[in-house]
């Protein structure tokens, strides 16, 4: 039987139920001027969500306090602040448990705070979307950008998507849905993006029609069953795995933990398709490339104009995904560059270790450079770091007045 | 759920395996079974994996019975030795992560509201003492102070059983537990007044010994919760092994601790009163008529 669609029918806000390929690449758009955060509320007002639960921390209270206001204005269905990020991750998987679709966002500290529901989201088979405008975790406390928590999230089993400027993360909240939500992977999605760099500037964005909005969450549609006793009154668990000290116990959690990551493979296909590819790529020929992922990227791309103006070539590669991580396309992409250049937000260079492990003659990887706690990272540090690769002198930063 | 749920597909009749045929012919949904037909009808809950004798099991049976409408009924629950039997029922029950089974029941009860308007879906939290009054307090606390229309119930063993018999904030004072090793140095956690303090709108405390009670409560609780606010029952449920209760003898400890500490309790608030009178026609709650004073 066909499911009767909903399709070309119209939400209580008068907004077009469409479908997703046709709002996202069809659909006129209208250049906006926003800042990140009320690019997140743009795309929320167009996601068809069901539930928002929010708690302030810097740098994304101001997003998640615009979405309160569209809860006002009756594009959400329930939204409230709950009590802590952990307390806010518990609700957002209650409310997914029930079949509702579910957003959020946390920052730094919240997500730590949260983490112990993220692997839960992905065992329990969630599409819930948590955005993550990261920013540091370290003792003293700090708000600056600082992308650490993404190394910790990149374990979890959700996907975990960095977003480099507004235009993606519009495009990516909306997209995020149509993959997360697809039965075969039907996962949590971390979306990413360098707090107050893409949350508190303002950029042009291309926006979808107002009037156009997602198509609502099938809960049906997951391959586990939705907790709303619409089921065959089946005993789901004979015997609780967790009292059980033997192989099918151990078979049963080790069969699951593998097909929570089969099903972030299997992502792939939908998240090629939608993000058109996992990774960019620009003049992927050099020898020498900068391979990184969020803002990282669009200081890289500065580099890059600078060291063109002296006439030294360099490639970009820009990691959209990082969960599913990219591997063949990165050692297609670097297999014939001498120097790989990975600039970081962070202190421990998680994304230079990832692509270590992914390339051959990992030696052409140069860890840097890495700034972190809030430090911005001036273009000419990655020119330097270029240079000192290749051999050439420059004149050190710390000698400019 | 549509009953309909609850029948064969024509001709998948004697393919159906006999657990599922007597849970479909003889099972409690659209039915208004009692505790006193005990034995007469497939239930919700039967094998579990609990120590023989534990009295939290007794418990946990009996309010699956008293559930008012099993067939709309998602229990929510965390670690501990109860969600062992729980999640064994045929009913849905959900597990988060240890102590934010309030949190989880707030998500839950609203997504359902969201999605099923006014047709009732009654969310039950059965969690034990450590998950509620310690790990799972603040988010227990919040849901109650936002008033979350669900039932939170405690399964009060007094220790935390599941992990081997540690101290909880709901042990007596003076007991030498593990982490106690010089005996508990605060009192029990009142829990009843904070829930009273909160906003609950129905308050009980029981012991399993009495399933008629145990029946009482857990409706009127579920029920209540359904529109009106949030609702706690809070049951002693002995750990017969961490406190060396004889099998034979664990009744008789419920006793004794109903006599001592756990005296039945009930508070329901004038606006839940109103609607039970209302709604389900409970006689004890319709207002009395006013006697009429002559004055001369
Ligand atoms: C975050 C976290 N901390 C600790 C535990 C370990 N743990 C599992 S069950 C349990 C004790 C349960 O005690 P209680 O809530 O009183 O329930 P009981 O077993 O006594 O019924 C603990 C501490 C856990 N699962 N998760
Ligand atoms: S440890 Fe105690 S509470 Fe847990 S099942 Fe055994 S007797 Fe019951």
């Amino acid at each position: 039987m066909e499911p009767i669609s909903v399709i070309g029918t119209k939400n209580k806000k008068g907004q077009v139920f469409t479908d997703p390929r046709v709002m996202m690449r069809d659909a006129p758009r209208t250049p906006s001027f926003y800042t990140g955060s009320e690019v997140i509320k743009e795309a929320i007002r167009r996601a068809s969500i069901d539930v928002m639960i929010a708690y302030p921390i810097t740098p994304q209270s101001e997003a998640a306090a615009l979405i309160g206001e569209l809860f006002a204005e009756g594009y959400i269905g329930d939204y409230f602040r709950g009590e802590s990020e952990f307390a806010v991750m518990s609700q957002c998987a209650g409310a997914a448990f029930g079949g509702a679709r579910v957003f959020t966002t946390t920052a730094g500290p919240g997500t730590m705070r949260a983490m112990e529901n993220f692997p839960m989201w992905a065992g329990a088979r969630l599409p819930i979307q948590c955005i993550v405008t990261c920013r540091g975790i370290n003792s003293p406390l700090s708000i600056q950008p600082d992308t650490i928590e993404i190394s910790y999230l990149m374990q979890t089993g959700m996907l975990v998507w960095h977003a480099e400027t507004a235009q993606d993360f519009y495009d990516w909240i909306l997209m995020g849905y149509m993959v997360s939500e697809e039965p075969e992977v039907h996962l949590p999605l971390a979306l990413c993006c360098d707090g107050f760099f893409v949350t508190h500037t303002k950029d042009v964005v291309d926006l979808t029609p107002t009037d156009m909005c997602l198509p609502p969450y099938d809960p049906y549609r997951s391959p586990v069953p939705c907790m709303d006793m619409e089921c065959p009154p089946v005993r789901m668990m004979r015997d609780p795995f967790i009292m059980k000290s033997n192989y099918i116990s151990y078979a049963t959690h080790a069969s699951w933990q593998q097909e929570v990551w089969a099903a972030a493979e299997r992502s792939r296909k939908h998240t090629i398709a939608w993000l058109n590819g996992l990774i960019e790529t620009e003049n992927s020929d050099a020898d020498i490339l900068i391979v990184t992922s969020g803002t990282a990227v669009s200081q890289g791309r500065e580099a890059i104009r600078l060291l063109a103006d002296e006439g030294i070539r360099v490639g970009l590669v820009k990691i959209k995904t990082l969960r599913p991580w990219p591997e063949e396309e990165i050692r297609e992409a670097t297999k014939h560059a001498t120097h790989i250049i990975v600039p970081e937000f962070n202190v421990i260079g998680w994304m230079a270790k990832e692509i270590k492990a992914t390339i051959p003659r990992s030696e052409r990887v140069v860890a840097g450079p890495r700034v972190c706690g809030g430090m911005t990272m001036p273009p000419e540090i990655i020119v330097e770091e270029i240079k000192r690769a290749l051999g050439i002198r420059s004149t050190t930063l710390a000698a400019r007045g | 759920m549509s009953l309909d749920y609850v029948k064969f597909t024509p001709g998948f009749e004697q393919f159906m395996p006999k657990e599922y045929r007597d849970m479909v012919e003889h099972g409690p949904f659209g039915k208004k079974t009692t505790v006193s037909q005990m034995g007469s009808f497939k239930e919700i809950l039967e094998e579990h994996p609990m120590c023989a004798g534990c009295a939290m099991t007794l418990f946990i049976r009996l309010a699956i019975i008293a559930f008012p409408n099993p067939e709309d009924t998602i229990t929510v629950g965390t670690a501990g030795c109860g969600r062992l039997a729980i999640s064994q029922a045929a009913i849905p029950f959900v597990y988060g992560n240890y102590g934010d089974q309030n949190g989880v029941a707030s998500g839950l009860s609203r997504g359902l509201r969201l999605r099923f308007g006014d047709k009732p879906k009654d969310v039950v939290v059965i969690a034990g003492d450590g998950g509620t009054a310690d790990i799972g307090f603040q988010q227990v606390l919040h849901s109650w102070f936002r008033k979350e229309r669900f039932t939170t119930i405690m399964l009060d063993n007094e220790v935390y059983g599941n992990t081997g018999g540690q101290e909880s904030g709901m042990t007596t004072r003076g007991a030498v537990l593990k982490m106690a090793p010089l005996g508990k140095k605060f009192e029990k956690m009142d829990m009843v007044t904070m829930a009273k303090v909160a906003g609950c709108s129905y308050i009980a405390t029981v012991v399993p010994n009495n399933p008629r009670r145990v029946e009482s409560v857990i409706k009127k609780a579920v029920l209540i919760a359904r529109d009106i606010g949030p609702t706690y029952i809070q049951a002693y449920t002995s750990c017969n092994i961490e406190y060396a209760i004889p099998t034979d003898k664990v009744m008789e400890d419920a006793k004794t601790v109903e006599d001592d500490r756990y005296k039945f309790t009930e508070y329901v608030s004038d606006e839940a009163k109103a609607y039970l009178a209302e709604r389900y026609g409970y006689k004890e709650f319709v207002p009395k008529a006013p006697v009429a004073v002559t004055t001369a």
